[in-house]
């Protein structure tokens, strides 16, 4: 009973309609989710990422009961989401990086107020955690400011201020970070955090920033052509896609590329080499051998780069 | 801190039976929330100060262009309608005072609704726990008080001062106008409110909202009081949902309406809003469903 988020074989068909000649019509069946079973305990936070049209949004809809599951199970706190919506809506919290729920015309207090009525949240209630995000995520000079003359990281933090006001258990986050900066992502990232440390709420993060899986989730969902490809650790999805790191050298001049064991060349330019070895290994023996058999001048590794092995496994093949 | 919510009224009606208690705040609560909602509404367009006094003069503008036509016109047919002439310019001022509040020009929560249809922006308004009709009925009460003390009322004293208008001056009268006014923006809304749930079928509301508001324009009497209109074609007019907008307000400010014929009116009004705002409330849950089940 402790989690909050069930999902057994869940999908999601719809159908398209296609004009094929003057008066014929082809029906034709889109699933975009095609069979998806996950559970989520409370208090994780868990990233669900996949390329555009995999069916992540589709789930989110789903789970907020704004589009009912062509089959399978779906249990949200409990709760059968399209069934019990408006019940629902008392439990969750949404944000949608590229929309807003705040009054466009308004001073940003003014969608708080209206979310103090719309979810019916006892006056104290309220005021604690309107003075809590309000301090964390840095309102307090926005509040009398009109929605539509905030910038975009500003309405962001003003947007998850209003899907947490009534205590959601559960919060979804859809592209929480999108177009913004450094600094606000920042801080909305580090706000994230502590929420969920503090409050156990669960969270559910879409994202296409990786960035934003790396520093806040532990585990991860990928979702391709409506299917789930993998879900596990992050660390593990490295093994998982077979992910390289890269050694960059630059050498006194321009040679053929390098001949080293466990390594290959895959970039010449110049006097400087890129070559690719496997993530498990150790760099230190491939520098040793290529200093010694080599004029080197200098040298830089990098690390596995995770959006190198998401883009791969979109390709197609699953991975467990 | 300038801003902080209602002071709480907690530990009232303790006396109550525990279900009259719940009703009550559950009550309460709804007339809370759309409460809200309207004040937002109204508040949103207090922001534009700039743009309501600019349209203010034009309505005054436009409101002496049009005094002058009727009066050319009285002169030519006095008593047209039934209206003498300073009847008839009473109804010119009032239909300047009405225009923005019964939202003739169209624009206004229907734009902005079918926008939201088309960006699916819609969506963030079906996860919330509030009802879609009401949620936009509240919105649009509160524009149209704005839009009658902002941008009606100056208008009509402006005629009142310079032209020989024919206003009660029983108070009861201007009251039996006010709720006529009120049935009239539910009816307008009720209206707009189907032509902007069109769009999720139609994914562009433009042609069937302009094609309405043409219609909205000739049939509220906007352009000649509908009792002007001859024959079947006044009749027609008459018995459509916009004559609720404009031509009974004014009648009823005029007293054409008395006794028994004020409650006619009225009741007509009220059948329309309420035929017009249970069709739009079949609509909505059948574009709920489609969406639900469609994914709009």
């Amino acid at each position: 009973m402790s989690d909050l988020i069930e999902l057994d074989g869940v999908e999601k068909v719809f159908e398209v309609r296609r004009k094929t000649g003057r008066l014929r019509r082809e029906k034709r069946e889109v699933r975009a989710v095609d069979g998806i079973s996950f559970r989520v305990p409370r208090g994780e936070m868990v990233g669900y990422i996949g390329p555009n049209g995999a069916g992540k949004s589709t789930t989110i809809k789903m789970l907020t009961g704004i589009l009912t599951p062509s089959a399978g199970r779906l249990r949200v706190a409990g709760l059968d989401p399209s069934r019990e919506r408006t019940k629902l809506a008392q439990r969750i919290g949404v944000v949608f990086g590229q929309r807003t729920t705040l009054w466009w015309d308004l001073p940003l207090y003014d969608s708080y107020k209206l979310a103090h009525r719309m979810y019916r949240i006892p006056d104290a209630r309220f005021r604690e955690n309107l003075d809590r995000c309000v301090e964390l995520l840095d309102l307090a000079s926005l509040l009398d400011v009109p929605v539509r003359q905030l910038s975009l990281g500003q309405r962001m933090r003003g947007d998850i201020a209003a899907a947490l006001l009534h205590d959601p258990d559960v919060l979804y986050l859809d592209e929480p970070t999108i177009g913004l900066d450094v600094i606000s992502k920042a801080k909305v990232r580090q706000f994230l955090r502590d929420l969920n440390a503090e409050r156990a709420t669960t969270i559910l993060l879409t994202t296409h920033d990786l960035t934003d899986i790396e520093q806040l989730c532990k585990r991860v969902m990928v979702i391709d052509h409506g299917r789930l490809m993998y879900d596990g650790a992050l660390a593990g999805l490295h093994e998982a896609g077979e992910s390289e790191r890269t050694l960059v050298v630059d050498l006194e001049r321009e040679l053929p590329p390098v001949q080293a064991e466990g390594a290959r060349v895959v970039k010449v330019e110049g006097p400087r080499q890129w070559l690719a070895f496997p993530a498990s290994a150790s760099a230190a023996p491939l520098v040793a051998h290529i200093a010694q058999a080599y004029p080197l001048v200098d040298l830089s590794v990098r690390e596995p780069d995770i959006e190198a092995v998401i883009a791969r496994m979109y390709d197609g093949r699953p991975l467990y | 801190m300038p801003h902080r919510g209602n002071s709480v009224a907690k530990g009232r009606g303790a006396g109550l039976g525990s279900r009259a208690l719940v009703s009550m705040a559950v009550g309460g609560a709804v007339v809370r929330l759309y409460g809200v909602v309207a004040a937002g509404g109204f508040r949103r367009y207090t922001t534009y100060r700039v743009a309501t006094a600019a349209g203010v003069f034009t309505n005054t503008v436009f409101g002496v262009i049009v005094a002058y036509t009727y009066i050319a016109l009285w002169d030519q047919r006095p008593n047209l309608g039934g209206y003498d002439q300073s009847q008839a310019l009473t109804y010119v001022w009032i239909s300047q005072a009405m225009l923005m509040t019964v939202n003739l020009f169209g624009g206004g929560f229907a734009d902005e609704l079918v926008e939201r249809i088309r960006t699916g922006d819609i969506a963030i308004d079906l996860y919330r726990p509030a009802d879609l009709q009401l949620w936009w009925l509240s919105a649009d009460l509160g524009r149209a008080l704005f839009h009658f003390l902002g941008r009606g009322v100056v208008p009509l004293t402006f005629g009142a001062l310079f032209f020989d208008l024919a206003l009660p001056t029983d108070p009861l009268t201007w009251l039996a106008f006010l709720l006529a006014v009120l049935l009239g923006v539910v009816v307008s809304f009720a209206l707009r409110f189907l032509v902007a749930l069109s769009a999720f079928w139609l994914l562009d509301g433009a042609g069937v909202a302009s094609l309405v508001s043409i219609a909205g324009l000739f049939f509220s009497g906007m352009l000649l009081p509908l009792n002007a209109f001859p024959g079947l074609l006044g009749e027609v007019a008459r018995a459509l949902p916009w004559s609720s907008l404009l031509q009974i307000p004014a009648d009823v400010l005029m007293g054409r309406h008395r006794g028994w014929g004020l409650l006619g009116a009225f009741g007509f009004q009220l059948g329309w809003a309420a035929a017009l705002l249970g069709v739009g409330r079949l609509l909505q849950s059948a574009a709920v469903r489609r969406v639900v089940v469609q994914g709009g």
